[in-house]
């Protein structure tokens, strides 16, 4: 575990609809500072884990713990230290970016010039400032969807969920969403973020759960991950002259599994890409071919996925 | 319990943003009460005159007692009324040209031999209205001809127009030897009818619990609306007890309840001058019928699926017991199975409790009270339980 104070600890979190086990037994822990990231597809059980993280869903069975308080869907204590973005929006359309944020700021038993001050901060971080006074039914897509984002981040919890926040957003506002997600997690914000997009949690989580049929199929940071299932990184080269021969002269370095001639050039699959890289570049050009492009692929979480549940993430 | 606040006035405020609960609450039970105390009170609004003429061929208590009545209608509502000795004669006054300069009458009331008795001994008896032209006129005489009758349960009245005089006579016998079976008329009864409010407070008192049952029902169903548009998840995260969510609802559902009955209490008593009676007799009957509206719609609302399917639901309900308990036509007056059935409503406690504040004082209204806060309990008890289910979930 880690040395940073666990913020969220949940274990063995089971819930079913009637016969359709949704989560079979999930559980992690996130620390102060880190984003952790389930990624599975849809139906994969993601919502229904963060509902019962948040509290809104009765569990079957597990345990949650947000700072250390138990957490149930009774609790008042350790829901404080939470902030929800959820999948679908909720927020008010008959009300003002600034009245919905007022709304949920009292709730979360904020008042007075603090509450004004701090709704006038959040306006800024999600670009809302120049349209706060504007009933949100006239609100953009993608606006909508800051301003969900900014109900959770109002109270300034020391956990942020957010499910699947950036579906259906154009990649400027999505790119300023992952943006503010970095920001406050460097500003030690426990954050988890649940997604189908294998890019997002790439670039966000610093350790990421892969999530298909209700359970947790592995669990690491990305390169863990990688290694877990025994990925490579592939190597192409496209060149002219003997390329044979520079496949034969790979043959020494042990880092090259395989390596082949391919359409026009070299492909090789490579332990380490970053490491060898340079003399696999040296060995080859020695046999006498001439290299005119290299294209380095690292695996991602998206092969890692394909290899665990013999699915593509997205259909 | 300042979240359940927060909540309310949340509510409140998207609830006069959207008008629909203004318009609901306010506008049309103030309209409709308008359009229906011009309708039934023509006589008090309009310049109404007109000129009936009255046999007693009978001579006994209750012709006596019809003619008296007909007077006082007459001076109160500028009527001449002319007493004639033979239904000849009021056939002859009836049966003028239209635009004639001949002096007639609207009108004619006769009064068969042998009325009086029927009445007293339990037979079936009939009352006759001479209609000349039709028009307003001969309208309002059918009118109270039939409201006498109504009070004498099974007097009927036989209305013939001049055109076929000459049969009415054996029709009208034959129909009341039909009435086989002589029911009780019984007198006592009255008097428990004066205990009813009349005209235009019905209207008003009728339509304004009528119309609390949909304005409630605003209060009621967002919480229907929060879970569509998900911002009932948003709630339940908050750091708050469940319960504050639905006191919170419960809390603006009373206060438009009480708005909107206050306006129209104040606006049917200032425009069609409507007498609701002790203000504080009324307020308590106005606070016992938003809470029985409150469980009665809760219910409807727990059971739902969706904001619209609760509005389809409670629309009905609202309608059915609208009507069953008497708040479109007195009920009461109907006899029979109707008027009994009408108590399982609370819009009958609510009018029969403004009846009994008329006839008497404040603590009068207290079983009524007792009745809607009864109303209000069992059902907002079995809201509560489904409800709680469905916010677990
Ligand atoms: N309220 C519900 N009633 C019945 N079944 C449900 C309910 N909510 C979710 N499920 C089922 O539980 C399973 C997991 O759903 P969940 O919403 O948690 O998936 P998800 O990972 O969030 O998917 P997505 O990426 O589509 O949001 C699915 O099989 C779904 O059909
Ligand atoms: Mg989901």
């Amino acid at each position: 575990m880690d040395s940073r104070a666990s913020v969220l600890e949940c274990r063995d979190l089971k819930k079913s609809y009637g016969d359709n086990a949704a989560v079979k037994g999930v559980g992690f822990h996130i620390a102060e500072g880190e984003t952790y990231g389930l990624l599975g597809p849809n139906g994969a059980g993601k919502t229904t884990t963060i509902s019962m993280v948040t509290g809104l869903l009765e569990r079957d069975s597990g345990e949650v713990f947000v700072n250390g308080l138990p957490l149930t869907t009774t609790s008042i204590d350790a829901k404080r230290e939470i902030g929800l973005v959820p999948q679908d929006l909720a927020i008010y359309p008959d009300l003002t970016a600034r009245e919905n944020l007022i709304f949920f700021g009292k709730l979360y038993e904020m008042s007075g010039s603090d509450l004004k001050k701090r709704v006038d901060e959040v306006l800024e971080i999600i670009g809302l400032t120049d349209r706060a006074g504007d009933r949100t039914e006239e609100y953009s897509g993608g606006m909508k969807r800051r301003l969900n984002i900014g109900l959770g981040l109002l109270h300034q919890p020391r956990l942020l969920l957010l499910d699947e926040p950036t579906v259906g957003v154009d990649p400027q506002s999505r790119n300023a969403i992952l943006e503010s997600v970095e920001q406050l997690s460097g500003e030690g914000m426990a954050v988890l973020y649940t997604t189908h997009y294998m890019e997002e949690a790439e670039r966000l989580c610093d350790r990421v759960g892969i999530i298909d049929l209700g359970e947790i199929k592995a669990e690491g940071t990305r390169r863990e991950l990688v290694q877990l299932v025994g990925q490579h990184d592939r190597i192409r080269l496209q060149a002219t002259g003997p390329c044979a021969a520079g496949v034969e002269a790979l043959a020494s370095l042990a880092a090259v599994r395989e390596a082949g001639v391919r359409d026009g050039g070299i492909e090789m699959l490579v332990d380490n890409a970053d490491r060898w890289l340079a003399e696999i570049l040296g060995k080859v050009s020695g046999a006498g071919v001439g290299i005119s492009s290299v294209d380095v692929e690292e695996p991602n979480l998206e092969s890692v996925f394909l290899h665990l549940t013999g699915r593509a993430l997205r259909d | 319990m300042r979240q359940a606040w927060t909540i309310a006035s949340k509510d409140l405020r998207l609830r006069v943003r959207d008008r629909s609960a203004f318009i609901v609450g306010i506008i049309a039970p103030l309209g409709l009460a308008a359009i229906f105390s011009s309708i039934f009170t023509p006589i008090e609004n309009f310049d109404f005159t007109a000129t009936y003429a009255v046999v007693d061929e009978d001579g006994g208590q209750v012709a006596a007692q019809f003619v008296q009545l007909l007077e006082q209608f007459g001076q109160t509502a500028g009527v001449e009324i002319e007493a004639v000795g033979s239904r000849a004669e009021a056939v002859d006054l009836v049966d003028v040209e239209p635009f004639s300069s001949e002096e007639g009458a609207d009108a004619a009331f006769v009064i068969p031999p042998g009325f009086s008795q029927a009445v007293e001994s339990d037979q079936p008896a009939g009352l006759e209205v001479l209609s000349g032209q039709g028009g307003i006129g001969a309208g309002v005489a059918v009118s109270f001809a039939e409201q006498f009758a109504s009070e004498l349960t099974y007097a009927r009245v036989a209305v013939a127009s001049v055109e076929n005089l000459g049969g009415t006579d054996d029709r009208f016998a034959a129909g009341l030897r039909a009435l086989a079976i002589p029911p009780p008329v019984n007198l006592v009864d009255l008097e428990a009818t004066n205990k009813e409010l009349a005209g235009k407070t019905f209207y008003a008192a009728g339509l304004a619990i009528f119309f609390l049952f949909f304005t409630v029902q605003f209060g009621v169903n967002s919480l229907l609306e929060e879970r569509q548009a998900g911002t009932l998840g948003r709630l339940m995260a908050a750091p708050m007890r469940r319960s504050s969510i639905i006191a919170g609802k419960a809390i603006m559902a009373f206060i438009l309840g009480l708005i909107s009955m206050v306006v129209l209490v104040v606006a049917t008593t200032l425009l069609f001058g409507a007498d609701w009676g002790n203000p504080l007799g009324v307020l308590l009957l106005v606070v016992g019928g938003i809470i029985s509206a409150l469980g009665i719609m809760a219910v409807v609302a727990a059971f739902a699926r969706t904001p619209e399917q609760a509005g389809n639901y409670s629309s009905m309900v609202a309608v059915i017991l609208g009507f069953l308990g008497g708040t479109f036509f007195p009920v009461g007056q109907a006899g029979g199975i109707l008027a009994d059935l009408r108590f399982i409503t609370p819009h009958a406690w609510f009018m029969q409790g403004l009846g009994d504040l008329s006839a008497g004082n404040v603590a009068d209204v207290l079983p009524a009270v007792g009745a809607l806060l009864l109303f209000g309990l069992v059902t907002g008890s079995i809201a509560l339980l489904v409800m709680r289910k469905g916010l677990r979930a």
